[in-house]
């Protein structure tokens, strides 16, 4: 092969970027693809921080507690090894990170500042006020500015990934894109692809995720060959502000600084938050888990507001609302620490958080689940990679805040380099006939939906589709539910056909881009459903009061979907997690662990 | 406003760069908490005009909808903002969206912003480190250097600046503000000054940073209220004492 590797990496955010400095810097070339310039990722959006354990404040911290949490946090699900690694180069990237001028908040010594987040007992939080995610992928966003001014890196902005080209031996030899403007759709070379295109929120319609989170990427390359693990596991956030066009976070940094959650004690109790007496108040997170308090796991939270919601009748003005409160906090501080998220509430809501309580509920924020990668971030499929949301290795069933963005940096720390070798070592292919038979192929499906003249509208069938996800496959499952998804979805897979496109011109046509999309997601719905369906147990996210216990006898087990075209549905099956390191033990955060 | 039973757009269209660009109206019905986007969505599920016409939704450039990435940059009743931020209630009826004047017309709202990008090439806006290798912890940096770097560090390159600013056109050749900004941020990171000297020769001459005529519109527009006029005069007065410094040096 070449001495100099050709590398394609689809995505711009934290795990695209850390895998195309790795590269750059190892002499490979970079081809670099992204639906919006890689500057305005998704990633940007990440507020509270990211994980490191560097005890810097005395707490005997250290990377194998992060390990542990982790672990714990994610209730056994994730293979040992892989997080082992990632909680043992934490300290290493954030120092990184730190020299390519990420402004850290700082302790008055000068050193980095850190908080606490969900899920640990230590201040491990490393951040930039409340805009952690935006600082940290602007440095890598300049690094590789630099590697592309020197020619190192070739960025095409504005165009979209549709699917690898696969030769006759099924190793993948290049991808097949779209140009969002001209709509174009050509073929390029690659020696190895790094898939790194973020989560998948848009499944469920409304969500705190990026309009260009779809998942279509990972499902388009599930549908031609990949594993896709573990899709069941979706993260709702306990605290987000509901809207008109996405549920806006209100970072877990918010408890963090000492934030708390409450609702008055009585039903219908409609007083002025800030006229309750304390003693007509219920911290309820507080009094059932006195030890982590408002900072336990998501998943707990999420579950802990739903009951005091829908089961005790206590929501705000009636609504599936609690409050979060900050008020008691000295403004200044929070100024220092939080503006960034203080600044979206006063903005979006009107209120002012440093005078009055938020009002806040539970929204879809997280794909565990993602395409199946080995322990050196490669899919099922010779030549490609996988990093960040898109893939399932880290979290398990539930991801802890702040660990997000360090998987992403070092799944691409790791996949990059591991593409490279795998660059250097590869056979040539066996003919060049496959990339002609892709770019056809997908040109074909352009001009079906250019033809297409039924009734229905594909961002009207978007939101419908959304809002069975979320009612069925979110923080509290039921079989019959899942199943009544899932063929639902068929219907919907169905009524697809009958797509009616309003615009058919050949510039710039958001409604063909987004309805091809919407294709992926009903298909990557199903393997959410028919995950959640198959998997009788709760654990993490997943949660069945049907089956209310983890079953570690017969689901301490990755799950692996794998598309079937014949039968145009999904087939599983499942794989032994690696527990190597730590053993299984109940997770329980009302006690100590 | 917020008495109103219909919210009416009335949104400049241009189906491609070389088209002429038309005017088109919708009426949508009011309900509380509606923004820009939020608005274009429903278009997107019904695209009918007000006066019954069927059409296509609208092009526009949008992804975190939280005012973060910078993409949904536009004008809205004639100013340079972001629409996901632009609340509806807040707005006077009937809200005119147009796309931005002094960038290539993509489609509809979405325009081509790819020079402020070139711009950050050339002045070099990143912090030249060694390698991604295992060097140990950064510089050093107090908590007044923090809080200096920090709000710069939040600008989302949504070229409002830039299209406010009366300097800024074809003739000028001017990089406007959110580049100077960030040249000043790079200027005072410790590692970071190494590249000062190129950073500051890059903004002399023409285009460069005396085409500024300190109108402060560009303040005025930034949705992250980075202190643009104070970058402006600080980073200026760096360039004038470099080239003084060079010519005495020749
Ligand atoms: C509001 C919010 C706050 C968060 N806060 C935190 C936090 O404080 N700490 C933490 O650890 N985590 C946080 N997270 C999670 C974290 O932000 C994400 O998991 C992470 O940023 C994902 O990064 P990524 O690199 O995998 O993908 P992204 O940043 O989503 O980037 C995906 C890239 O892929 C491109 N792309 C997608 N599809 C295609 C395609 N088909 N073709 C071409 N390009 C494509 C996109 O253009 C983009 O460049 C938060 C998430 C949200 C929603
Ligand atoms: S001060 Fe005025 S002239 Fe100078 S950059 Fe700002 S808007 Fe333009
Ligand atoms: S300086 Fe402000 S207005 Fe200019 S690009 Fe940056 S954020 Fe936008
Ligand atoms: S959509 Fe990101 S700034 Fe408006």
């Amino acid at each position: 092969m070449a001495s100099s590797p050709k590398i394609i990496v689809i995505g711009g955010g934290l795990a695209g970027l850390s895998a195309v400095i790795k590269i750059a810097e190892m002499g490979g070339h970079v081809d670099l693809f992204s639906i919006v310039p890689v500057k305005r990722s998704h990633s940007v959006c990440a507020q509270g921080g990211i994980n490191a354990a560097k005890n810097l404040k005395g707490e005997g911290d250290s990377t194998w507690k992060h390990f542990d949490d982790t672990i714990y946090g994610g209730d056994f699900l994730a293979n040992q090894p892989p997080v082992k690694a990632m909680c043992e180069a934490a300290p290493g990237i954030i120092d990184l990170l730190d020299r390519m001028g990420v402004p850290f908040n700082r302790t008055p010594e000068g050193l980095l500042d850190f908080r606490r987040f969900g899920g640990t007992l230590y201040n491990r939080t490393a951040f930039a006020g409340a805009t952690t995610g935006q600082q940290l992928l602007y440095a890598l966003d300049e690094q590789v500015r630099r590697y592309e001014s020197e020619g190192k890196v070739k960025k095409y902005e504005h165009w979209e990934f549709l699917s690898a080209v696969l030769d006759s031996n099924k190793i993948c030899r290049g991808i097949c894109a779209m140009d969002l403007r001209s709509m174009e759709v050509r073929t390029f070379p690659a020696d190895a692809i790094i898939i790194a295109t973020g989560g998948n929120g848009a499944i469920f319609g409304k969500s705190t995720n990026s309009v260009v989170c779809t998942g279509s990427a990972q499902s388009a390359l599930y549908q031609q060959g990949c594993f896709y693990g573990n899709g069941e596991f979706i993260q709702v956030h306990p605290t987000c502000i509901p809207g008109e066009d996405k549920l806006r976070l209100m970072s877990e940094s918010a408890r963090g600084e000492g934030g708390r959650v409450w609702v008055p004690k009585t039903p219908g109790d409609n007083r002025d938050p800030l006229s309750i007496p304390q003693s007509e108040r219920w911290y309820f997170l507080e009094e059932w888990y006195p030890k982590y308090g408002n900072l336990v796991p998501r998943d707990i939270a999420t579950r802990a507001i739903f009951k005091v919601v829908f089961e005790h009748n206590l929501g705000i003005d009636g609504k599936p609302m609690v409050y979060l409160d900050l008020t008691h906090i000295d403004p200044k501080i929070l100024d220092r620490k939080l503006e960034g998220i203080l600044e979206i509430y006063e903005k979006f809501v009107g209120d002012d958080p440093r005078k009055v309580p938020m009002k806040i509920f539970p929204g879809m924020h997280y794909t565990m689940g993602g395409l199946w990668i080995d322990f050196n971030q490669a899919t099922n499929i010779p030549g490609i990679y996988a990093a960040g949301e898109c893939e399932y290795q880290y979290h398990g069933a539930n991801r802890l805040g702040a660990n997000s963005l360090v998987s992403c940096i070092f799944g691409g720390f790791v996949a990059g380099p591991a593409a490279v070798q795998y660059a250097r070592n590869l056979q040539t292919a066996p003919g060049n006939g496959h990339f002609d038979a892709e770019r056809k192929h997908q040109e074909e499906n352009n001009s079906m939906l250019m033809k297409s003249d039924g009734k229905e509208n594909p961002f009207r069938l978007w939101q419908e589709f959304g809002e069975l996800m979320t009612a069925n496959c979110t923080v509290i499952r039921y079989n019959n539910k899942l199943k009544e998804t899932d063929s639902k979805l068929c219907e919907m897979l169905e009524r697809f056909r009958h797509i009616n496109l309003n615009d058919r011109t050949q510039w710039a046509n958001t409604s063909v881009v987004f309805t091809r999309q919407l294709y992926n997601m009903l298909q990557l719905g199903r393997v959410i459903a028919q995950g959640a369906a198959m998997r009788n147990e709760s654990r993490g996210a997943h949660y069945k009061p049907d089956f209310p216990e983890r079953d570690d006898k017969n689901w301490l087990k990755t799950t692996k979907a794998y598309f079937a075209p014949d039968a145009d549905e999904p087939k599983f099956e499942f794989e032994a997690v690696d527990i190597s390191l730590i053993p299984p033990r109940p997770r329980k955060y009302d006690a100590v662990k | 406003m917020a008495n109103t039973k219909t919210v009416i757009l009335k949104i400049k269209r241009q189906d491609n760069p070389n088209a002429k660009s038309h005017w088109e109206e919708f009426e949508l019905a009011w309900h509380p908490g509606m923004n820009v986007i939020s608005s274009m969505m429903e278009i997107a599920r019904n695209p009918v005009t007000r006066d019954g016409k069927a059409t296509t939704p609208i092009t526009y450039d949008s992804n975190c909808l939280e005012e973060v990435c910078g993409s949904c940059a536009m004008l809205i009743n004639g100013r340079a903002r972001m629409a996901c931020s632009a609340l509806i209630d807040k707005l006077e009826q009937p809200i005119r969206l147009e796309p931005f004047t002094k960038f290539p017309v993509i489609r509809d709202l979405a325009v081509d912003r790819s020079v402020l990008f070139e711009n950050l090439k050339t002045v070099k806006a990143w912090v030249p480190i060694d390698g991604t290798y295992d060097l140990g912890s950064g510089p050093r940096i107090s908590p007044e250097e923090q809080e200096a770097a920090y709000p710069l560090s939040r600008c989302i390159s949504c070229c409002c600046c830039m299209e406010a600013c009366p300097q800024f056109n074809d003739d000028t050749g001017f990089v406007g503000a959110a580049t100077i900004s960030q040249v000043r941020l790079f200027n005072t990171h410790p590692t970071g000054a190494a590249l000062k000297r190129e950073r500051l020769a890059a903004l002399i001459g023409d285009g460069g940073i005396q085409e500024c005529g300190y109108a402060q519109n560009c303040v005025e527009v930034c949705p992250k209220d980075i202190p643009l006029t104070q970058s402006i005069s600080e980073v200026g007065g760096e360039v004038i004492r470099q080239a003084v410094g060079d010519l005495f040096r020749k």
